[in-house]
């Protein structure tokens, strides 16, 4: 699934739209998707892919429109232990850390 | 992600060519490790790059920390780009009509392998791959590697020896058949004629799947299935 990801970005790169690519690199306990899980974002919204079951998505969002700002690529952690990783809703009880990078 | 290596490795998996991307999660650079070069904006140490080429053979995505900068902090990780899964079956016959679609659901590949034209038909096997050639010719010709499984289901000697010969001897992870025990024995007597080895016999799953008690063709392609996962995943059951 994550070729499709990659391809999806990459053409949306060469339509001239800004894009980012968040990739699971390291789960805790019970994580709905495993490492190396993707989601690419453009700057009109459009998406593909998943980081988790759904629950951390908007989040990962948020960043990566920051990292199409600036093009620097940010690290994001979700986790039970942490109330605003509660907040948005990672019900499952386990831990993710989220990489998320510009495609130039 | 910098085009250059987006380009190089959407190239690669285009080519079917196994890659690793890795990542230095400090400063974003990234290089890409291939089985017998790299490319891209750092260098590895040779331990280093040999887990990388180790997590790319097991197809295992994950962090690595450097061992020669533990002390910075300097973090990696690998992304495993292979090519896809594949499970070719032999017979197109009605547990096959079952195991395709799951298989792909899987995560697999698949391509039918059926002489017999009027099995491997698209309408009776929508969207798949399918081969009409004799078994062993169409195996010989779909260069079987270590992420492909093979399944006979024809119980036809004529069509299931020959293709287990090709398959015994090639680097599939799974070679399974279908059969029962009585039909598995005389068909390991039949390979041992031909000059099959004990070693080379005992990879055959067979009775084929796992013994879940399946009776459908449908319950019968999941026990393959769980049992084909169950083999690519190490785990005890299989």
């Amino acid at each position: 699934m994550k070729d499709d990801i990659l391809e999806q970005a990459a053409v949306w790169r060469a339509e001239g739209r800004k894009v980012a690519l968040a990739t699971v690199v390291a789960t805790w306990g019970s994580s709905p998707r495993p490492v190396g899980s993707q989601m690419a974002v453009d700057d009109a919204g459009s998406m593909i892919g998943s980081v988790s079951g759904g629950c951390i998505e908007g989040a990962v969002v948020h960043e990566a429109r920051k990292t199409m700002e600036d093009g620097e690529p940010r690290m994001i952690s979700f986790g039970v232990s942490n109330e605003m990783a509660w907040e948005v809703g990672l019900a499952c009880g386990g831990r993710v850390q989220v990489y998320v990078e510009a495609v130039e | 992600m910098k085009r250059d290596i987006t380009e190089r490795l959407l190239a690669a998996r285009k080519a079917g060519r196994p890659v690793a991307l890795v990542t230095d999660l400090g400063t974003g650079l990234q290089t890409l490790v291939y089985e017998d070069a790299i490319h891209g904006g750092f260098g590895l140490e040779d331990d280093l790059l040999e887990e990388v080429r180790e997590r790319l053979r097991q197809d295992r995505s994950g962090l690595v920390s450097d061992l020669e900068d533990e002390e910075d902090g300097v973090q990696l990780f690998v992304q495993t780009h292979n090519p896809p899964l594949r499970l070719l079956v032999v017979g197109a016959v009605h547990i096959a009509q079952a195991l395709a679609p799951l298989a792909a659901l899987t995560g697999y590949a698949v391509t039918v392998i059926d002489p017999r034209g009027s099995f491997a038909t698209e309408s009776r096997f929508p969207g798949v791959a399918l081969h009409d050639s004799w078994p062993d010719e169409a195996l010989s010709a779909l260069t079987i590697d270590n992420r492909t499984a093979v399944v006979t289901l024809t119980h036809d000697p004529k069509l299931d020896d020959p293709a287990l010969l090709v398959a015994l001897r090639s680097p599939a992870f799974y070679v399974g058949s279908l059969g029962s025990k009585r039909t598995h024995a005389k068909r390991l007597e039949r390979l041992k004629e031909q000059g099959v080895t004990d070693a080379e016999l005992a990879r055959i799953h067979a009775p084929v799947g796992l013994d879940i008690g399946a009776v459908t063709p449908a319950e019968i392609a999941l026990s393959v299935m769980a049992q084909i996962t169950a083999v690519r995943r190490k785990a005890g059951a299989a």
